[in-house]
Protein backbone atom coordinates (compact mmCIF):
# COMPACT_ATOMS: atom_id res chain seq x y z
CA UNK A 1 0.00 0.00 0.00
CA UNK A 2 1.04 3.21 -0.83
CA UNK A 3 2.45 5.54 2.09
CA UNK A 4 2.90 9.21 2.26
CA UNK A 5 6.02 9.93 2.89
CA UNK A 6 7.25 12.39 6.01
CA UNK A 7 9.91 14.51 5.96
CA UNK A 8 11.48 15.97 8.42
CA UNK A 9 12.57 19.49 8.33
CA UNK A 10 14.54 21.20 11.63
CA UNK A 11 12.32 20.79 14.37
CA UNK A 12 9.01 20.80 12.03
CA UNK A 13 7.69 17.35 10.17
CA UNK A 14 6.44 17.86 6.35
CA UNK A 15 3.68 15.91 4.91
CA UNK A 16 2.54 16.75 1.29
CA UNK A 17 0.10 14.97 -0.09
CA UNK A 18 0.24 14.49 -3.58
CA UNK A 19 -2.00 11.52 -4.39
CA UNK A 20 -5.75 11.54 -4.03
CA UNK A 21 -6.38 10.40 0.16
CA UNK A 22 -8.67 7.49 0.52
CA UNK A 23 -9.77 6.32 4.16
CA UNK A 24 -6.54 3.98 4.83
CA UNK A 25 -4.23 5.95 3.01
CA UNK A 26 -5.82 8.78 5.90
CA UNK A 27 -4.99 6.54 8.29
CA UNK A 28 -1.67 5.51 7.85
CA UNK A 29 -1.12 9.11 8.00
CA UNK A 30 -2.01 9.34 10.65
CA UNK A 31 -0.46 6.82 12.34
CA UNK A 32 2.56 7.42 10.78
CA UNK A 33 2.58 10.77 12.19
CA UNK A 34 1.89 10.46 15.54
CA UNK A 35 4.96 7.92 15.93
CA UNK A 36 7.58 10.24 13.68
CA UNK A 37 6.12 13.13 16.05
CA UNK A 38 7.11 11.15 19.48
CA UNK A 39 10.53 9.52 16.99
CA UNK A 40 11.94 13.07 16.44
CA UNK A 41 10.24 15.37 19.00
CA UNK A 42 9.23 17.74 16.15
CA UNK A 43 7.62 21.02 17.32
CA UNK A 44 5.69 21.90 14.15
CA UNK A 45 3.78 19.38 11.64
CA UNK A 46 3.02 21.19 7.93
CA UNK A 47 0.73 19.47 6.16
CA UNK A 48 0.53 20.74 2.31
CA UNK A 49 -2.71 19.55 0.44
CA UNK A 50 -2.79 21.74 -2.56
CA UNK A 51 -2.65 18.80 -4.46
CA UNK A 52 -5.89 17.28 -2.93
CA UNK A 53 -8.78 17.96 -4.66
CA UNK A 54 -11.55 15.58 -2.96
CA UNK A 55 -11.97 15.63 0.47
CA UNK A 56 -14.82 14.41 2.55
CA UNK A 57 -16.09 14.51 5.82
CA UNK A 58 -13.85 11.68 6.92
CA UNK A 59 -10.73 13.19 5.36
CA UNK A 60 -11.56 16.14 7.11
CA UNK A 61 -11.96 14.40 10.39
CA UNK A 62 -8.42 13.30 9.89
CA UNK A 63 -7.08 16.51 9.18
CA UNK A 64 -7.83 18.04 12.60
CA UNK A 65 -7.54 14.44 14.41
CA UNK A 66 -4.06 14.86 13.37
CA UNK A 67 -3.78 18.54 14.52
CA UNK A 68 -5.61 17.27 18.13
CA UNK A 69 -2.85 14.54 18.46
CA UNK A 70 0.01 16.83 17.42
CA UNK A 71 -1.21 19.30 19.93
CA UNK A 72 -1.16 16.38 22.61
CA UNK A 73 2.52 15.37 21.84
CA UNK A 74 3.40 19.49 21.97
CA UNK A 75 3.40 20.36 17.77
CA UNK A 76 1.47 22.61 16.56
CA UNK A 77 0.19 21.75 13.05
CA UNK A 78 -0.18 24.41 9.96
CA UNK A 79 -2.28 23.43 7.07
CA UNK A 80 -1.89 24.57 4.25
CA UNK A 81 -2.66 25.20 0.44
CA UNK A 82 -6.25 24.54 0.40
CA UNK A 83 -8.42 24.77 -3.01
CA UNK A 84 -11.03 26.82 -2.40
CA UNK A 85 -13.38 23.93 -3.47
CA UNK A 86 -12.23 22.23 -0.94
CA UNK A 87 -12.73 24.78 1.57
CA UNK A 88 -15.68 25.21 0.47
CA UNK A 89 -16.68 21.48 0.90
CA UNK A 90 -15.55 21.34 4.49
CA UNK A 91 -17.39 24.03 5.44
CA UNK A 92 -20.15 22.83 3.93
CA UNK A 93 -19.65 19.39 5.78
CA UNK A 94 -19.76 21.43 9.06
CA UNK A 95 -16.18 20.95 9.11
CA UNK A 96 -14.23 24.46 9.73
CA UNK A 97 -11.41 22.80 11.23
CA UNK A 98 -11.55 25.06 14.57
CA UNK A 99 -8.16 23.83 16.30
CA UNK A 100 -5.85 23.64 12.49
CA UNK A 101 -3.73 26.03 12.07
CA UNK A 102 -4.14 27.40 8.05
CA UNK A 103 -1.79 29.30 5.55
CA UNK A 104 -1.95 29.91 2.24
CA UNK A 105 1.05 28.35 0.99
CA UNK A 106 4.07 25.95 2.56
CA UNK A 107 6.16 29.36 2.49
CA UNK A 108 3.99 30.96 4.69
CA UNK A 109 3.02 27.70 6.74
CA UNK A 110 6.71 27.54 7.29
CA UNK A 111 6.72 30.94 8.40
CA UNK A 112 4.04 30.73 10.99
CA UNK A 113 5.43 27.51 12.66
CA UNK A 114 8.97 29.22 13.30
CA UNK A 115 6.78 32.25 14.54
CA UNK A 116 4.87 30.28 16.65
CA UNK A 117 8.26 28.55 18.26
CA UNK A 118 9.68 31.99 18.30
CA UNK A 119 6.59 32.91 20.61
CA UNK A 120 6.89 29.88 22.87
CA UNK A 121 10.68 30.84 22.98
CA UNK A 122 12.29 27.82 21.35
CA UNK A 123 14.17 29.30 18.42
CA UNK A 124 14.23 26.72 16.01
CA UNK A 125 17.29 24.55 14.77
CA UNK A 126 19.67 26.53 12.30
CA UNK A 127 18.53 23.86 9.54
CA UNK A 128 15.04 25.16 9.10
CA UNK A 129 16.57 28.51 8.49
CA UNK A 130 18.78 26.74 6.10
CA UNK A 131 16.11 24.81 4.38
CA UNK A 132 13.00 27.86 4.40
CA UNK B 1 -75.37 17.59 -43.63
CA UNK B 2 -74.26 20.18 -41.21
CA UNK B 3 -74.05 18.66 -37.79
CA UNK B 4 -73.07 20.77 -34.77
CA UNK B 5 -69.93 19.64 -34.38
CA UNK B 6 -68.69 19.82 -37.74
CA UNK B 7 -66.80 22.88 -37.96
CA UNK B 8 -67.10 24.76 -41.62
CA UNK B 9 -63.79 26.16 -40.03
CA UNK B 10 -61.41 23.99 -42.32
CA UNK B 11 -63.47 24.56 -45.35
CA UNK B 12 -62.87 28.34 -45.05
CA UNK B 13 -59.55 28.04 -43.95
CA UNK B 14 -58.35 26.24 -46.80
CA UNK B 15 -61.20 27.68 -49.81
CA UNK B 16 -60.09 31.55 -48.39
CA UNK B 17 -56.88 31.79 -47.31
CA UNK B 18 -55.46 34.39 -49.23
CA UNK B 19 -58.22 36.65 -48.17
CA UNK B 20 -58.39 35.49 -44.01
CA UNK B 21 -54.31 36.52 -44.69
CA UNK B 22 -55.26 39.84 -46.13
CA UNK B 23 -57.77 40.82 -43.86
CA UNK B 24 -55.80 39.80 -40.60
CA UNK B 25 -52.67 41.86 -41.84
CA UNK B 26 -54.56 44.54 -42.58
CA UNK B 27 -56.18 44.12 -38.82
CA UNK B 28 -52.56 44.16 -37.63
CA UNK B 29 -51.28 47.05 -39.52
CA UNK B 30 -53.56 49.31 -37.28
CA UNK B 31 -51.25 48.09 -34.63
CA UNK B 32 -48.11 48.05 -36.45
CA UNK B 33 -44.71 48.19 -34.80
CA UNK B 34 -41.39 48.87 -35.95
CA UNK B 35 -39.93 46.17 -34.05
CA UNK B 36 -41.65 43.14 -36.42
CA UNK B 37 -40.71 44.11 -40.60
CA UNK B 38 -43.82 44.14 -42.64
CA UNK B 39 -42.14 41.14 -45.07
CA UNK B 40 -41.89 39.13 -41.85
CA UNK B 41 -45.04 39.88 -40.47
CA UNK B 42 -46.67 38.27 -43.45
CA UNK B 43 -45.06 35.05 -43.43
CA UNK B 44 -45.55 34.44 -39.79
CA UNK B 45 -49.02 35.12 -40.47
CA UNK B 46 -49.33 32.97 -43.45
CA UNK B 47 -47.18 29.87 -41.52
CA UNK B 48 -50.16 30.53 -38.43
CA UNK B 49 -52.80 30.15 -41.04
CA UNK B 50 -51.50 27.62 -42.79
CA UNK B 51 -50.98 25.16 -40.10
CA UNK B 52 -54.46 26.14 -38.12
CA UNK B 53 -55.88 24.84 -41.31
CA UNK B 54 -54.22 21.53 -40.99
CA UNK B 55 -55.05 21.20 -37.35
CA UNK B 56 -57.72 21.83 -37.78
CA UNK B 57 -58.37 19.43 -41.33
CA UNK B 58 -57.50 16.44 -39.11
CA UNK B 59 -58.27 17.05 -36.01
CA UNK B 60 -60.77 18.09 -33.00
CA UNK B 61 -61.19 21.78 -33.45
CA UNK B 62 -61.49 22.25 -30.09
CA UNK B 63 -58.63 20.19 -28.52
CA UNK B 64 -55.14 22.24 -29.48
CA UNK B 65 -53.27 19.83 -27.29
CA UNK B 66 -54.25 17.27 -30.33
CA UNK B 67 -50.99 15.86 -32.24
CA UNK B 68 -52.37 18.02 -35.63
CA UNK B 69 -52.04 20.59 -33.84
CA UNK B 70 -48.04 20.08 -33.00
CA UNK B 71 -46.58 21.97 -35.92
CA UNK B 72 -49.18 25.21 -35.11
CA UNK B 73 -47.99 24.95 -31.03
CA UNK B 74 -44.18 25.04 -32.22
CA UNK B 75 -44.77 28.30 -34.25
CA UNK B 76 -46.63 29.82 -32.01
CA UNK B 77 -44.42 28.98 -29.09
CA UNK B 78 -41.17 30.35 -31.18
CA UNK B 79 -43.06 33.05 -31.92
CA UNK B 80 -44.29 34.54 -28.38
CA UNK B 81 -40.52 33.62 -27.23
CA UNK B 82 -38.93 36.26 -29.65
CA UNK B 83 -41.47 38.71 -28.83
CA UNK B 84 -40.65 38.28 -25.22
CA UNK B 85 -37.16 38.36 -25.92
CA UNK B 86 -37.63 41.70 -27.86
CA UNK B 87 -39.53 43.37 -25.39
CA UNK B 88 -43.06 43.09 -26.69
CA UNK B 89 -45.68 43.60 -23.55
CA UNK B 90 -47.92 40.53 -22.86
CA UNK B 91 -51.39 42.83 -24.50
CA UNK B 92 -49.44 43.27 -27.66
CA UNK B 93 -48.38 39.66 -28.01
CA UNK B 94 -51.58 38.14 -27.27
CA UNK B 95 -53.52 41.00 -29.60
CA UNK B 96 -51.83 39.61 -32.28
CA UNK B 97 -53.10 36.21 -32.29
CA UNK B 98 -56.63 37.50 -31.11
CA UNK B 99 -57.05 39.80 -34.46
CA UNK B 100 -57.07 36.70 -36.52
CA UNK B 101 -60.68 36.19 -34.86
CA UNK B 102 -62.44 39.17 -37.10
CA UNK B 103 -60.89 37.91 -40.64
CA UNK B 104 -62.65 34.65 -39.67
CA UNK B 105 -65.64 35.63 -38.39
CA UNK B 106 -66.20 37.98 -41.55
CA UNK B 107 -65.40 34.41 -43.51
CA UNK B 108 -67.78 32.79 -41.45
CA UNK B 109 -70.66 35.34 -41.84
CA UNK B 110 -70.23 35.07 -45.59
CA UNK B 111 -70.68 31.59 -46.25
CA UNK B 112 -74.51 31.01 -47.92
CA UNK B 113 -76.85 29.48 -46.70
CA UNK B 114 -75.68 30.35 -42.83
CA UNK B 115 -78.64 30.07 -40.22
CA UNK B 116 -78.49 31.92 -37.20
CA UNK B 117 -78.09 29.28 -34.77
CA UNK B 118 -75.21 27.33 -36.78
CA UNK B 119 -73.77 30.57 -37.41
CA UNK B 120 -73.21 31.32 -32.93
CA UNK B 121 -72.29 27.87 -32.48
CA UNK B 122 -69.49 28.08 -35.00
CA UNK B 123 -68.34 31.66 -34.03
CA UNK B 124 -68.06 30.26 -30.55
CA UNK B 125 -65.85 27.34 -31.80
CA UNK B 126 -63.54 29.20 -33.66
CA UNK B 127 -63.24 31.85 -30.71
CA UNK B 128 -62.81 29.27 -28.13
CA UNK B 129 -60.05 27.53 -30.67
CA UNK B 130 -58.42 31.30 -30.79
CA UNK B 131 -58.72 32.03 -27.01
CA UNK B 132 -57.24 28.45 -26.44
CA UNK B 133 -54.34 29.03 -28.59
CA UNK B 134 -54.28 32.73 -27.53
CA UNK B 135 -53.13 31.44 -23.58
CA UNK B 136 -50.83 29.02 -24.98
CA UNK B 137 -49.19 31.63 -26.46
CA UNK B 138 -49.21 33.73 -23.47
CA UNK B 139 -47.50 30.82 -21.35
CA UNK B 140 -44.94 30.71 -23.45
CA UNK B 141 -44.11 34.09 -23.12
CA UNK B 142 -44.30 34.17 -19.62
CA UNK B 143 -41.95 31.45 -19.22
CA UNK B 144 -39.65 32.94 -21.75
CA UNK B 145 -39.91 36.67 -19.68
CA UNK B 146 -38.94 33.80 -16.49
CA UNK B 147 -35.91 32.55 -18.55
CA UNK B 148 -34.83 36.29 -19.35
CA UNK B 149 -35.29 37.19 -15.13
CA UNK B 150 -33.65 34.08 -14.26
CA UNK B 151 -30.54 35.04 -16.48
CA UNK B 152 -30.24 38.61 -15.37
CA UNK B 153 -30.24 37.41 -11.82
CA UNK B 154 -27.10 35.38 -12.48
CA UNK B 155 -25.54 38.07 -14.17
CA UNK B 156 -26.62 40.90 -11.59
CA UNK B 157 -24.85 38.33 -8.35
CA UNK B 158 -21.80 37.97 -10.61
CA UNK B 159 -21.49 41.78 -11.25
CA UNK B 160 -22.36 43.05 -7.83
CA UNK B 161 -19.66 40.81 -5.97
CA UNK B 162 -16.46 42.12 -6.98
CA UNK B 163 -13.07 41.49 -5.16
CA UNK B 164 -11.16 44.90 -4.62
CA UNK B 165 -7.19 44.30 -3.84
CA UNK B 166 -6.71 47.50 -1.36
CA UNK B 167 -3.20 46.47 -0.17
CA UNK B 168 -0.40 44.05 -1.20
CA UNK B 169 -1.93 41.06 1.33
CA UNK B 170 -5.02 43.45 1.61
CA UNK B 171 -8.37 42.28 0.19
CA UNK B 172 -12.01 43.90 0.09
CA UNK B 173 -15.29 42.63 -0.60
CA UNK B 174 -17.81 44.82 -0.31
CA UNK B 175 -21.32 43.13 -0.83
CA UNK B 176 -24.47 44.61 -2.26
CA UNK B 177 -27.91 43.55 -1.75
CA UNK B 178 -29.53 40.34 -0.27
CA UNK B 179 -27.22 37.36 0.60
CA UNK B 180 -29.13 33.94 -0.42
CA UNK B 181 -27.92 30.81 -0.49
CA UNK B 182 -26.58 30.84 -4.38
CA UNK B 183 -24.97 34.63 -4.25
CA UNK B 184 -23.44 33.49 -0.95
CA UNK B 185 -21.76 30.73 -3.09
CA UNK B 186 -20.94 33.10 -5.94
CA UNK B 187 -18.87 35.48 -3.50
CA UNK B 188 -17.32 32.64 -1.47
CA UNK B 189 -15.57 30.99 -4.18
CA UNK B 190 -15.08 34.82 -5.96
CA UNK B 191 -13.17 35.76 -2.14
CA UNK B 192 -11.38 32.45 -1.92
CA UNK B 193 -10.17 32.23 -5.75
CA UNK B 194 -8.54 35.82 -4.99
CA UNK B 195 -7.30 34.71 -1.99
CA UNK B 196 -5.12 32.12 -4.00
CA UNK B 197 -4.47 34.83 -6.79
CA UNK B 198 -3.59 38.06 -4.47
CA UNK B 199 -2.06 35.15 -1.89
CA UNK B 200 -4.04 37.59 0.60
CA UNK B 201 -3.61 37.63 4.58
CA UNK B 202 -6.40 39.57 5.35
CA UNK B 203 -9.99 39.79 3.61
CA UNK B 204 -12.30 42.43 4.76
CA UNK B 205 -16.25 41.78 4.20
CA UNK B 206 -18.18 45.20 4.04
CA UNK B 207 -21.46 44.55 4.43
CA UNK B 208 -22.46 48.28 4.15
CA UNK B 209 -24.45 47.63 1.16
CA UNK B 210 -26.49 44.85 2.57
CA UNK B 211 -29.88 45.51 3.69
CA UNK B 212 -30.93 43.41 6.13
CA UNK B 213 -28.51 41.39 8.06
CA UNK B 214 -31.03 37.75 9.55
CA UNK B 215 -29.90 34.31 11.15
CA UNK B 216 -29.81 33.02 7.55
CA UNK B 217 -27.23 35.77 6.42
CA UNK B 218 -25.24 35.49 9.21
CA UNK B 219 -24.84 32.00 8.82
CA UNK B 220 -24.29 32.61 5.20
CA UNK B 221 -21.27 35.40 6.60
CA UNK B 222 -19.80 32.75 8.79
CA UNK B 223 -19.46 29.79 6.36
CA UNK B 224 -17.48 32.19 4.24
CA UNK B 225 -15.13 33.51 7.18
CA UNK B 226 -14.80 29.57 7.60
CA UNK B 227 -13.54 28.96 4.52
CA UNK B 228 -11.20 31.99 4.09
CA UNK B 229 -9.77 30.73 7.36
CA UNK B 230 -9.32 27.52 5.55
CA UNK B 231 -7.17 29.07 3.53
CA UNK B 232 -5.07 30.78 5.76
CA UNK B 233 -6.98 34.29 5.35
CA UNK B 234 -8.09 36.39 8.47
CA UNK B 235 -11.64 37.88 8.25
CA UNK B 236 -12.94 41.31 9.60
CA UNK B 237 -16.65 41.95 9.26
CA UNK B 238 -16.97 45.78 8.58
CA UNK B 239 -19.90 48.03 7.74
CA UNK B 240 -22.68 47.05 10.32
CA UNK B 241 -25.42 49.72 10.22
CA UNK B 242 -26.53 50.50 13.75
CA UNK B 243 -30.64 48.94 12.30
CA UNK B 244 -28.96 46.17 11.33
CA UNK B 245 -26.36 46.14 14.74
CA UNK B 246 -29.77 46.25 16.85
CA UNK B 247 -31.58 43.56 14.47
CA UNK B 248 -28.89 40.98 15.06
CA UNK B 249 -28.49 41.51 19.08
CA UNK B 250 -32.38 41.69 19.13
CA UNK B 251 -32.44 38.51 16.91
CA UNK B 252 -29.49 37.02 18.92
CA UNK B 253 -27.46 36.42 15.75
CA UNK B 254 -23.65 36.42 16.58
CA UNK B 255 -21.01 36.98 14.37
CA UNK B 256 -17.87 35.48 16.34
CA UNK B 257 -15.56 37.55 13.73
CA UNK B 258 -13.67 40.71 14.41
CA UNK B 259 -15.75 43.30 12.79
CA UNK B 260 -15.13 47.22 12.62
CA UNK B 261 -17.34 49.98 12.29
CA UNK B 262 -16.59 50.91 9.02
CA UNK B 263 -14.34 50.11 6.28
CA UNK B 264 -11.45 52.52 6.90
CA UNK B 265 -11.11 51.13 10.40
CA UNK B 266 -11.08 47.54 9.38
CA UNK B 267 -8.77 48.55 6.47
CA UNK B 268 -6.31 50.34 9.57
CA UNK B 269 -6.58 47.33 11.68
CA UNK B 270 -5.62 45.21 8.64
CA UNK B 271 -2.25 47.25 7.91
CA UNK B 272 -1.83 47.20 11.35
CA UNK B 273 -1.56 43.09 11.37
CA UNK B 274 0.56 43.14 8.54
CA UNK B 275 3.10 45.66 10.26
CA UNK B 276 2.37 48.62 8.41
CA UNK B 277 1.34 52.49 9.36
CA UNK B 278 0.23 55.13 7.67
CA UNK B 279 1.63 58.45 8.09
CA UNK B 280 0.98 62.13 7.69
CA UNK B 281 4.26 63.76 5.85
CA UNK B 282 4.67 67.14 7.36
CA UNK B 283 3.81 69.24 4.07
CA UNK B 284 3.07 67.47 1.26
CA UNK B 285 4.84 67.77 -1.89
CA UNK B 286 3.02 69.54 -4.14
CA UNK B 287 3.69 66.72 -7.05
CA UNK B 288 2.52 63.94 -4.94
CA UNK B 289 -0.97 65.51 -4.60
CA UNK B 290 -1.20 65.50 -8.27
Amino acid sequence: MDRIPILKLGEALLVTIQVDMHDRLAMALEEDLTTRIVDVAAKGVLIDISALEIVDSFIGRTLANIAMIAKVLDAVTVVVGMRPAVAITLVELGLSLPGVRTALNAERGMAMIRSLLDAEGMAPGEEAEGAA
Amino acid sequence: MVTPHASRLPGILSGFERQILTDWLGVLRQTTDARLPAAELESQCEIIIARLAQGCRDGNVSDIEAASFAPLRDILADLSRTRALLGFSPAETATFLFSLKQPLFDRLRDVPGAEAASLASETLTVSQLIDALGLFMMETFQRAREEVIIRQQTEISELSTPVVRLWQGILALPLIGTLDSARTQVVMENLLDSIVRFEADIAIIDITGVPTVDTLVAQHLLKTVAAARLMGADCIVSGIRPQIAQTMVHLGVELNVVSKANLSDAFALALRRLGKTVVSVKRPLAADIA
